[in-house]
């Protein structure tokens, strides 16, 4: 076991991990922070992604211990200060970009990882964005329109219906 | 997963010496190595991660050649190759997803050699050199097969140099469930002539379609291989397609890189 310290939602942190701990893990059975999902636990669906540094991570296929030092931002860090949706997640919301909601955290990461790379996507860019992130239950339209809605932009008729 | 020590040395050389112990292994993006560490396909008892090395990264122009270090992102290929080498920034910018790309390395994909994976064509299409901690390999000695390669054991990949192509581009016809090739053909032409590289179709891994590269290297249009045929011998057979379907699209695919090539 060794000390594994990273800055998780501005916060600084830090828990005994094993080589084999995977931040998936680190985040939702060491920190306690659970809105991180595991869907598949072979890197293909995209549920529990993060940023690491500022860039979109598959948590359940990373080390922990590689990421000693990382600025790690979960779901949990989305929020605005006063515990109140943030931007995205309320798009979400008021999109209906979810029924379930398991691929969710994932699908609001990724679309922060995207909005800070391209702050006004076009639709086949979101969609093509998100590929890495599955949804078993919503069909995808509505997430496309709420991202589309997150950045600013109309969110009305798109292309592919 | 059975657990393992992790080391994260800061230099090729302390890496090597890590690896000496014979159930070490050398973790880069973890995007190939991860999966099949929990499928117990692999159990190193250390992993030892190059994810710190520097040395190991970065993009770099070399005379006519890009050097890209072993542990160097697709992400990062993709956006600061863009403007030196097209074709190949291209092709690392459509390898999974965003996520994929954030962790996944050249020296990873290269080292691993799966027969759908993207950068061995382009390695065996531009006719690169794979440095390694002891010597240089060639591409066309370096892949010997699905999942197999001339590195020894704890031997690792520095860096790749790829010849900068006149013009060159990648077409991929995507397996949408793995995001892999189900084909995908990388075409570079060069003031020596054309090189055509396949994934994702033989059973032997990567191959050069010889018969296109000499009808490219005389006229180098879609049409001068609008009537050539590739063999669907010794291809791959699965749910996905069958050989014939796979030698298929190895034309098509190549057509579309030739035509997409700049
Ligand atoms: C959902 C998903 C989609 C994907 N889609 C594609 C795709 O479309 N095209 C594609 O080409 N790939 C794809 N991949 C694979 C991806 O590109 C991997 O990143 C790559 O195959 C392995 O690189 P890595 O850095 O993650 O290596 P690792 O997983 O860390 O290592 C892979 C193997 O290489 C060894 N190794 C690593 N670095 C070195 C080195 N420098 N020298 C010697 N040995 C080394 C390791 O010991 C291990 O055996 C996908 C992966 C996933 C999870
Ligand atoms: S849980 Fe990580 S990709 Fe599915
Ligand atoms: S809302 Fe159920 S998986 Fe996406």
């Amino acid at each position: 076991m060794s000390q594994v310290k990273m800055k998780v939602n501005g916060r600084e942190v830090s828990a005994a991990t094993e080589g084999r701990t995977l931040l998936s893990s680190y985040l939702r059975d060491l920190l306690g922070l659970t809105g991180t999902h595991v869907g598949c636990d072979t890197s293909q669906c995209g549920a529990c992604v993060v940023l690491v540094d500022g860039k979109a991570v598959k948590s359940c296929t990373a080390f922990a211990a590689d990421l000693e030092g990382a600025e790690v931002t979960t779901v949990e860090g989305m929020a605005n200060p006063d515990g109140s949706l943030g931007r995205i997640q309320q798009a979400f919301q008021d999109y209906h970009g979810l029924q379930c909601g398991f691929c969710t955290p994932g699908m609001v990461m990724s679309t922060a990882a995207l909005l800070a790379e391209n702050p006004k996507p076009s639709e086949e860019e979101v969609r093509h964005y998100l590929e890495g992130n599955i949804c078993r239950c919503t069909g995808y339209q509505n997430i496309v329109r709420a991202v589309m809605a997150a950045s600013g932009q109309d969110a009305g008729a798109l292309a592919a219906e | 997963m059975h657990n393992f020590d992790f080391v994260k040395p800061s230099s090729v050389a302390e890496a090597v010496a890590a690896l000496a112990n014979e159930d070490a292994l050398p973790l880069s993006g973890g995007q190939t190595l991860i999966p099949s560490m929990k499928a117990r396909l692999n159990a190193p008892e250390t992993l030892v991660s190059l994810t710190g090395i520097d040395e190991l990264k970065g993009v770099c122009v070399d005379g006519g050649s890009l050097v890209i270090g072993a542990a160097t992102t697709h992400a990062t290929v993709a956006a600061e190759a863009a403007s030196h080498f097209p074709g190949l920034a291209a092709l690392a910018g459509q390898i999974g997803d965003p996520a994929v790309r954030n962790r996944g390395t050249l020296g990873g994909s290269l080292a691993n050699n799966d027969p759908s994976a993207c950068y061995p064509a382009a390695a065996l299409g531009t006719g690169a050199t794979v440095v390694t901690n002891t010597r240089e390999i060639a591409a066309d000695d370096y892949f010997q097969g699905m999942f197999t390669t001339a590195l020894e054991e704890g031997e690792i990949i520095t860096s790749v140099r790829f010849p900068i192509a006149e013009k060159s581009a990648y077409a991929k016809f995507l397996q949408p469930a793995s995001r892999f090739a189900l084909t995908g053909v990388f075409v570079a032409k060069y003031a020596s002539g054309v090189r055509v590289a396949v994934t994702g179709a033989s059973e032997n891994g990567v191959f050069r379609w010889a018969e296109a590269e000499a009808a490219l290297s005389q006229d180098f249009s879609a049409d001068a291989i609008a009537d050539l045929k590739c063999s669907p011998d010794e291809m791959i057979s699965d749910l996905h397609g069958t050989p014939e379907y796979r030698a298929h699209l190895v034309g098509v695919m190549t057509r579309r890189a030739v035509a997409a090539a700049r």
